[in-house]
């Protein structure tokens, strides 16, 4: 064994010349074995005490953990009380979204259908859930607070094809809580969201 | 009952119920086992273990030997085809056929269980050395690097710790002066007022921990699993593996569990004697206490490097075995004179 071997403990050892004696190795921690096997001990009394301490896993499907009230979930186009849409067709959720998963195709409101109460409305508003990173962007850019994200994150579904939010399926009612949240941080729109922790900084 | 015994038909005839018996009850064990491992480890690590099939998660095994069962048998290219598939049956059958031995039906006037030998436990070595074959075999009939190199530790560490192994338990043979099981177990000491069975491990405890010791490396089991080592040879002579042939290595791995603890029943326990429990609740809890014993180790320590792994087989565990025979031998002579 040569002094390379030893693990560096401290000060670099200067190079041996050849015929040079080896040096004495250097003095490691004691080790005897009572310490091994006391150590061998105190690591299976350590193991034998968690094996006594309850469970913690969360039982996943059955018990589910909290989630932040502003968890960033699916989405949900949100209505006016009086039914009309919120979303006025502006493109600029599309135009925020990092990963170019929003398509809406707006169209003219007119007096026999009227849809939204600006100029125009969405005709298509789609989400591509499977390129959607979650990011909450056209969340904070909707001027009418028009799309917002939910609760909800167990998405999972048997074809690419479901995956493609449409506006039916996003103008489903949202969750009481959700509603009841939204309706107290932007009472009198179009407000900027006074709620903290999100930047008004459109 | 003994007549039906040494009639020639009727002792073929016991030997095939309790083969069938055997069978049997070590595969549905061994199943138990697993389960067992899985919980406890769960436990160890504050989680809960297979809960999801069936109730507390008991049957468990069941789907995994479904699962298991219909998966494709791959056989990659370039193997040595007939070893690669042969391999996997040496292990499970050498795993078995300890079991051959075993004195699991003494109880209750059975006179024998399947073979009562005189030197029932150096058949049990024998067959558990096959195990070496087993895994050098598959590994090296892959074609795969990592498996050739779990192979070739697997023989390293099977010839080292076989050694300590065999030589742990010579004090007991000296003591009880025979091979057989049955006389292992029904050795009697006459100490002052007490006469009856004696736990071998009062006399013999450095045998004892080696043998805790050997057979935990001879079973490859943590710390010990260095030829699996998923780690480091991502499963060792596992690595190519599959379906069933892999459900084999796997059986034989924790049959092969189960007979060493159920060989530390035997050997240092005093077997199917524990006061008043009845014989048979005696040996199954001494041998869960065993297999609890391995899966608490497992979830204890780290897997050892392979030269601490050797120093200890050939510079402690293999003198400390000597020593304690010679040891063992002068308190011999000097007792009986």
């Amino acid at each position: 064994m040569t002094d390379e071997d030893e693990n560096g403990s401290g000060d670099p050892t200067p190079l041996r010349r050849p015929g040079e004696g080896v040096p004495p190795k250097p003095e490691g921690p004691k080790t005897s074995v009572a310490a091994d096997v006391a150590a061998l001990a105190g690591g299976l009394k350590t193991t034998l005490q968690e094996f006594f301490r309850p469970v913690v896993t969360t039982e996943y499907p059955e018990e589910k953990t909290p989630r932040s009230e502003r968890y960033r979930g699916r989405h949900y186009l949100r209505r006016y009380d009086n039914g009309l849409e919120r979303c006025i067709g502006c493109e600029l959720c599309a135009a925020a979204c990092p990963v170019g998963c929003i398509l809406v195709i707006a169209a003219e409101n007119t007096e026999e259908n009227r849809v939204s109460p600006g100029e125009r409305y969405a005709k298509t508003y789609e989400i591509n859930m499977l390129r959607c990173i979650f990011c909450g962007y056209c969340e904070e850019a909707c001027p009418v607070q028009a799309i917002v994200l939910g609760p909800e994150y167990e998405l999972s579904d048997t074809s690419r094809e479901k995956f493609i939010y449409t506006k039916e399926k996003l103008l489903e009612p949202l969750p009481p809580d959700v509603q009841a949240r939204l309706s107290q941080a932007h009472a009198p729109l179009p407000n900027p969201p006074p709620e903290g922790g999100r930047a008004p900084n459109r | 009952m003994s007549d039906f015994y040494n009639n020639a038909i009727g002792h073929w005839v016991v030997v095939a119920i309790a083969m069938t018996l055997l069978l049997f009850v070590v595969l549905t064990a061994t199943a138990y086992t697993v389960w067992f491992e899985r919980v406890a480890l769960g436990r160890i690590q504050r989680r809960p273990g297979p809960n999801r099939v069936g109730p507390f998660g008991l049957l468990q095994l069941a789907a995994d030997g479904v699962k298991l069962a219909f998966k494709e048998s791959f056989i990659p290219a370039k193997t040595d085809k007939v070893m690669y598939v042969v391999a996997p049956t040496i292990a499970v059958a050498a795993a078995f056929l300890s079991w051959a031995v075993i004195p699991i039906g003494i109880w209750y006037n059975v006179q024998y269980w399947i073979a009562d030998l005189n030197i029932g436990v150096l058949l049990v070595f024998a067959f558990s050395s096959l195990n070496v074959y087993a895994i050098m075999l598959g590994g090296y009939s892959s074609n795969n690097k990592y498996s050739l190199l779990g192979g070739l530790r697997s023989a390293a560490q099977l010839i080292s710790y076989e050694m300590a192994l065999g030589l742990s338990l010579v004090p007991t043979f000296m003591i009880v002066g025979s091979l057989r099981l049955r006389d292992i177990v029904d050795y009697t000491v006459h100490w002052g007022p007490y006469t009856g069975p004696l736990p071998l491990i009062i006399l013999t405890p450095i045998g004892f921990v080696i043998y805790l010791m050997a057979a935990v490396a001879e079973t490859n089991r943590a710390p010990f699993d260095l030829p699996e080592a998923e780690q480091e040879l991502i499963g060792g002579f596992l690595t190519e593996y599959s379906g069933l042939k892999f459900v084999m290595y796997y059986l034989a791995e924790y049959v092969n569990m189960i007979t060493v603890a159920a060989l530390a029943t035997l050997l240092f326990f005093g077997g199917w004697y524990l006061w008043i429990v009845p014989p048979v609740l005696a040996f199954f809890l001494k041998v869960v206490f065993f297999l609890f014993l391995y899966i608490w180790l497992r979830g204890t320590l780290p897997r050892l490097r392979y030269d601490m792994l050797m120093r200890l087989g050939w510079k402690v565990l293999l003198p400390l075995a000597i020593a304690n025979i010679i040891v063992t031998g002068v308190v011999l002579v000097v007792v009986q004179g």
